[in-house]
């Protein structure tokens, strides 16, 4: 990209202090693109070894269920409830409500802490089972 | 870029006047993903077993191979339209950026082409055991 270098520069990400807003907005696009490419292959995944036969699903499960396999899966239910709350977030701005400063910092803090305890509700009691199962 | 005309010069890098369809596709898809994201997930989760048997099963009902079809247009042409504008915003050469765009694409239509065929393969029972 060109830029006439007479014309002043605005000023840009580095000289802002860093507020909930700001790091829900990048949370947003963060999270989108790795669901986009981890989601979305693991996805297409699953669906291929699926139709593919009982042996590609084998190593599909193999794979899905291993330590790594369910720390990608603990990374995915966050990015998700975190890409769902913020998204819900931008319907709420997209009609024009929500930009009172305090109201804003408000709800860019609970769009953040709410995946955080989703997460976690979801995959305590799995890891709970699994932690049992392996010590028996 | 050489001379050439004012308007040879401009073209094909200002506003294609698509933004708003970009902006609205973008609302729609989203409406789309969180109903069927969320039966998607919820369903998974009521399922007794993910086990090859089960899951394929499960996909081959029609009320679940249909939702399961247009999840997967939906969300694949949502992170098409969301994927396009991370990459116009952080890259910053013109070839970079083309790159990107056409991988995304490439990525997109044939991840869905490929989620698609194997859903209709599942359903319509042509799935070796």
């Amino acid at each position: 990209m060109s830029r006439n270098p007479g014309r002043p520069l605005s000023p840009h990400l580095t000289i802002w202090k860093w507020g909930p807003h700001m790091a829900v907005s990048i949370l947003h696009r963060v999270t989108g693109s790795g669901l986009a490419v981890v989601a979305g292959l693991g996805f297409v995944w699953w669906l291929v070894a699926a139709a593919s036969g009982a042996n590609a699903y084998a190593t599909f499960l193999a794979c899905a269920t291993s330590p790594i396999g369910y720390l990608f899966a603990i990374g995915l239910t966050w990015s998700f409830f975190q890409h769902l709350s913020s998204g819900v977030r931008h319907f709420v701005l997209d009609v024009g409500a929500g930009y009172e400063l305090r109201t804003n910092k408000t709800w860019a803090v609970v769009v953040m802490a709410a995946p955080l305890m989703l997460t976690l509700l979801v995959w305590a009691p799995i890891l709970a089972r699994a932690l049992k199962q392996g010590g028996n | 870029m050489g001379g050439g005309t004012g308007i040879g010069r401009v073209r094909g890098l200002g506003s294609a006047r698509h933004g708003s369809m970009h902006w609205w596709r973008q609302r729609v898809t989203a409406v789309g993903n969180l109903l069927l994201a969320v039966w998607f997930v919820i369903s998974l989760f009521r399922l007794p077993a993910l086990d090859h048997a089960t899951v394929t099963a499960w996909i081959g009902q029609p009320l679940v191979a249909v939702p399961l079809v247009l999840l997967t247009i939906s969300v694949f042409y949502h992170f098409r339209l969301g994927l396009q504008v991370v990459v116009e915003d952080y890259i910053h050469e013109e070839a970079g950026k083309v790159f990107f765009v056409l991988l995304l694409n490439f990525y997109a239509i044939g991840g869905a082409a490929l989620a698609i065929f194997s859903i209709l393969k599942i359903a319509f029972g042509g799935v070796p055991a």
